[in-house]
């Protein structure tokens, strides 16, 4: 059974469409991304996942249950790990577990000894008896870990996880949620405007402007892109992209200012250009593509620029 | 019963952030009783209670226990309005413990807090010779409870959509200060215009106040046993209201 099914989900608010028929599956025990910029509708289809808003259209199911008609259901089987905290400040790190615990049905010994083991796997042991309001934001974020992951949820719904963390705390986050998945069979579906960690996924789909514009493993996306990726920097790009389509009938898009396309053979294609245009081009770069040059090959713009 | 549990987890909760915010227990007891000392010297020697012998600071108990209990009962469910925006109540929103627990958690949570606050005033009854049984202590404490359960969910409502603590402020200015106003409290029902003895009647604190009144062993209309009934009809209505509230999605449920 596929662990997460957005089927046709459609959302409005208003006018604008935030969700425009975007479908896919996260399979069992798959770590999925959803990638994109922010403004692109992740944000909205994490509140429809985890059932904080009913979508205008299409459904959305976890495990199964639908996650309007049995929120209920979807609720107890879901971690979740907000991009904003959730965290009561005035409490003490292991009290904001226990009483979130005791929300999902978790009493006495059991809610204690797992507090004590989530607190040790996040590295916080020492700190539960600190108020949250006296730990920094990093530490935080690993409470909120600490906490989604409580009740042991058969899926983890992460906005953002790695908001706020060093790099070393983000790797462990991705160690975490690879360990999770090898013990435990735990999906999770992780949302990430970083390309770094759309790498570790095992698939990603790509929102842009509320549609899907890319779905499949890092490696499958990559694939798209046949060769290797080609930025022009030049004084007066707009002309040179016109020469580069006349004279050697190659598109290209332009992205601040520089021009990118792919290419099959570079490097036989690069002494052509010089020859052709000389001084019109002032910079080069030749690259193995990355997500980012997928993500603008499927949407036409730099992934920053959409930025809201 | 997980519900219970996780609306017994809210309680707790309620009890453990306010007595780490003593400012909170100085401001709900505080301002209450410096009025009950200052107007009960002040009316001392011009207040005549109707057909009574009554001094005022006698007459005012009642109404000060109830504005303890109010102003108990905002303070608690004004939190709701910093859970939305601090984020703690997103985290609740995810989880599947009933929305109706989690109204009931809340709402319960203050009413403990003001029966707390304004049971330990009532101890002071004795100084200004308000003779006080166990029984009728016990009594004054079910009624005040009443009392706060309907305000704690009458709050809830108010707050239950707002975004900003100043726009609570502003409700409690205009509305809830002239309800308990005129339920009793500050001046006696007796002798007034039509129009505001109506407006006495048709508030369900009246019914409160009277109702402690009637507990303390003092007079009071209607009777004992009207104003339990429409003071717990009030608290029932007032937490439907919010549960049916708090079921639907609110705008700012999303952050």
């Amino acid at each position: 059974m596929n662990a997460i099914e957005v089927a046709a989900v459609v959302h409005r608010y208003g006018e604008r469409r935030a969700l425009d028929d975007v479908s896919f599956d996260v399979r069992s025990g798959e770590i999925f991304g959803l990638l994109g910029p922010n403004g692109g509708g992740k944000t909205t289809l994490f509140r429809i996942l985890t059932t904080l808003m009913a979508p205008t259209g299409g459904a959305a199911r976890v495990l199964g249950h639908d996650c309007v008609q049995d929120a209920r259901a979807v609720r107890a089987k879901l971690g979740v790990v907000f991009q904003s905290p959730s965290l009561d400040p005035k409490l003490r790190v292991r009290e904001n577990l226990w009483y979130h615990g005791a929300l999902y049905g978790l009493h006495g010994r059991d809610v204690r000894a797992r507090t004590a083991d989530r607190l040790a796997r996040v590295g916080l042991t020492e700190r539960a008896l600190d108020k949250v309001e006296d730990l920094s934001g990093g530490l935080r974020r690993r409470v909120e870990l600490a906490k989604g992951m409580l009740h042991d949820p058969d899926v983890m719904i992460l906005d953002e996880p790695s908001t706020g963390l060093d790099p070393g705390a983000r790797r462990d986050l991705w160690e975490y949620l690879g360990s999770l998945r090898e013990r435990d069979g735990v999906t999770s579906l992780v949302t990430t405007h970083l390309m770094e960690e759309a790498e570790r996924c095992d698939r990603l789909a790509i929102l842009d402007e509320g549609r899907l514009v890319a779905l499949g493993t890092p490696d499958e996306l990559r694939a798209r892109i046949g060769g290797a990726i080609v930025t022009l920097g030049a004084p007066d790009s707009e002309a040179l992209q016109r020469a580069l389509l006349d004279r050697f009938k190659i598109p290209s898009t332009l992205v601040d200012d520089t021009l990118r396309f792919e290419h099959e053979d570079a490097q036989a294609l690069l002494p052509k250009l010089f020859a052709a245009f000389g001084a019109k081009i002032t910079t080069v770069s030749v690259g193995r593509p990355t997500l980012e040059d997928v993500f603008i090959q499927a949407t036409g713009h730099k992934f920053w620029s959409a930025d809201a | 019963m997980s519900g219970l549990r996780g609306a017994y987890a809210l309680v707790e909760r309620e009890l453990v952030r306010f007595f780490r915010q003593p400012n909170r227990v100085a401001g709900a007891i505080g301002q209450p009783l410096i009025f009950w000392l200052l107007f009960g010297a002040a009316f001392r020697s011009s207040f005549r209670m109707p057909g009574g012998e009554e001094s005022y600071a006698q007459f005012f108990l009642p109404g000060v226990a109830v504005l303890i209990t109010l102003f108990t009962a905002i303070f608690s469910t004004i939190s709701i309005i910093e859970d939305r925006n601090q984020g703690f109540l997103q985290g609740v929103l995810v989880a599947p413990i009933g929305r109706g627990w989690m109204v009931l958690g809340k709402i319960v949570g203050g009413t403990v807090l003001a029966v707390l606050q304004a049971g330990i005033f009532l101890l002071l009854a004795p100084t200004v010779g308000i003779a006080l049984s166990p029984l009728q202590f016990l009594e004054a404490i079910g009624v005040l409870g009443l009392v706060a359960f309907g305000l704690c969910g009458l709050g809830f409502c108010i707050a239950w959509r707002m975004d900003s603590t100043q726009g609570f402020h502003a409700i409690m200015s205009v509305f809830l200060m002239p309800m308990w106003l005129m339920s009793g409290s500050f001046f006696p029902s007796e002798g007034l215009h039509p129009v505001l003895g109506w407006m006495l009647k048709l508030n369900p604190l009246t019914y409160g106040v009277t109702g402690l009144r009637h507990a303390l062993g003092m007079t009071g209309s209607p009777s004992s046993a009207v104003c339990v009934g429409v003071t717990a009809l009030f608290a029932v209505l007032m937490f439907v209201f919010a549960l049916r509230l708090a079921s639907r999605p609110a705008k700012g449920d999303l952050r």
